[in-house]
């Protein structure tokens, strides 16, 4: 068995997968990793499941040292990493040997990266899921000599499937993917066309549970019943505040949901900083 | 009686959103819950889950959804069965509650506010057999009906940081049990011994949407023992079948 030793936690980095999914039904948020094509991709390129544990890294990584051989992708925002000395690439396969050390420096763009690692990390599965989450896994965050594991692994180099393309495009657009709402058809034509022609830009209350825009929409709508909610649904608060529902929300809520993201819409948005700006482009829903 | 047929549409690329009127009613919940339970066997309970609020069924994909089309026509086709909703199995359970002045930190004000005694309040409390419509909020939060008008009261006007967990709460219209600490801004009258969420079972709540509950008042001292008894693992929870 090998170790990830955390010598420097770094801002706020986790262990997520695709999420606790079927607790929906226990008011469990999913959680789960805030980009699944950067996770996906990483894992994919070690032959893992798309959905294996990865550790989702945040604009600032940790330090790590690992304590056997295995091999490891980094995906999503490029952090500048490094092992030991040496600049490294994202998305593509590196060999680490027993000692190694992996640190990040300088973001040049996206806000989460995702490391990968062969077979996928080890650690507690709870209610199906080994993604963290207060009050359901151990931890909620890595910090300062934890020890997250994972299977040593000696084989050699493995090709990479050649078809297996990174495209970096969502990073740097500010074209956020949506579909209408199930209360879009509520407001007026001048907050529709608000929506659809406006530049919005990022709170800094954005984390894995909401991303809040800092433009507010004028809003005279009354609060819905209780009704379901997903990660990517945007609800409109009696203040007129927009708050776009990421992967740990709650599982449901009373806003009006006026958008609903896409699966694109939603890691584009997770990939964006505060004071950031987004447009919405409207796709056709059915 | 006109067929209401639900709306039907797509929520973002991994579920799919069934809405009914915008009511609360048990009636309504019945119907909601007898199609929820056909719309969970087209699918493999693995790869769709399929949930309920008031009004609304969610069938919720772990990926993308592959053909949309024929998922939409498959949940179209179930509401073409007939809504027998005698068929909704369910339990009522027995949900005991101290109601001491030590956990009930609000009960003065309320009797204050509402000109009840505070005897009046508990046993309005404990009268009716509550509905759990779903769950949501917090893991093992039960959305409850049936509070009694004389007990509508509005929330703190500010909310406290910290509730403690098993705190029985009361905000406008609904009454409910707060399943760890949490903030919040309810009228407390009392607290509840039970552990309504455990990560550590495989069926982590011990009540489903459905089911009804009837809160039972207990002194300290009984709380205390039940305490105890849940932490040990060996409480038996008072349950009784009673249909929808």
């Amino acid at each position: 068995m090998g170790e990830v030793k955390v010598l420097q936690p770094g801002l706020f980095s986790s262990i997520q997968d695709y999420g606790r999914f079927g607790n929906m039904k226990f008011g469990v948020p999913a959680s789960g990793v805030m980009d699944r094509y950067a996770a996906r991709t990483a894992n994919l390129m070690l032959r893992n499941n798309a959905n294996d544990a990865v550790l989702e890294i945040t604009m600032m990584g940790p330090k790590l040292e690992f304590t056997a051989a295995t091999k490891i992708v980094i995906s999503g925002a490029y952090l500048s990493p490094k092992l030991n000395t040496e600049e490294v690439k994202n998305n593509t396969i590196l060999e680490i040997a027993k000692g190694d050390i992996l640190s990040f420096g300088r973001r040049a763009y996206g806000c989460r990266a995702y490391l990968a690692i062969t077979g996928g990390f080890t650690t507690e599965k709870v209610l199906g899921s080994k993604s963290w989450y207060e009050g359901i896994s151990k931890y909620q965050k890595l910090e300062k000599d934890l020890v997250i594991s994972y299977k040593e692994d000696l084989a050699g180099r493995i090709e990479t499937n050649a078809g297996l393309k990174f495209n970096e495009d969502y990073l740097k657009t500010s074209e956020v993917e949506v579909y209408e709402g199930p209360e879009f058809k509520f407001l007026s034509e001048t907050q529709k066309e608000h929506l659809r022609n406006s530049t919005f830009s990022i709170d800094q209350n954005n984390n894995r549970m909401a991303i809040q825009l800092q433009e507010q929409l004028q809003n005279d709508l009354k609060p819905i019943i209780t009704g379901p909610v997903v990660p990517g649904t945007v609800q409109l608060t009696p203040s007129g505040k927009l708050i776009v529902l990421m992967r740990d929300c709650q599982t449901t809520g009373g806003y009006p949901r006026i958008l609903q993201l896409s699966d694109k819409g939603i890691r584009t948005i997770a990939q964006k900083l505060t004071n950031e700006n987004i447009n919405f482009s409207f796709q056709q829903s059915l | 009686m006109s067929r209401n047929l639900p709306q039907i549409s797509p929520l973002g690329d991994n579920a799919i959103l069934v809405q009914f009127e915008q009511i609360i009613s048990e009636e309504l919940l019945n119907k909601v819950l007898y199609y929820r339970n056909l719309i969970q066997q087209i699918y493999i309970e693995q790869k769709v889950e399929v949930i309920n609020t008031y009004n609304s069924i969610l069938i919720n994909y772990f990926v993308t959804i592959e053909d949309v089309y024929s998922d939409l026509e498959a949940i179209k086709k179930v509401f073409d069965q007939y809504n027998d909703t005698k068929n909704i199995e369910s339990s009522i359970f027995e949900i005991p509650v101290c109601y001491d002045l030590n956990f009930g930190i609000d009960l003065e004000f309320i009797a204050k506010e509402k000109n009840l005694e505070i005897s009046e309040i508990i046993s309005l409390h404990m009268q009716p057999e509550y509905r759990v419509y779903f769950m949501g909020f917090l893991p093992g939060f039960l959305y409850l009906g049936g509070l009694d008008e004389k007990l509508h009261i509005s929330r703190k006007s500010q909310p406290r940081m910290k509730i403690e967990k098993g705190a029985v709460g009361i905000g406008e219209n609904q009454t409910g049990i707060y399943p760890k600490v949490s903030p919040g801004g309810w009228q407390i009258i009392g607290n509840c011994p039970l552990n309504f969420f455990d990560k550590n079972r495989k069926y982590p709540t011990l009540i489903s949407a459905g089911d009804y509950i009837k809160f039972k008042s207990v002194d300290r001292e009984e709380y205390d023992r039940i305490k105890l008894q849940v932490e040990q693992g060996n409480f038996q929870l008072k349950k009784q079948d009673r249909n929808g």
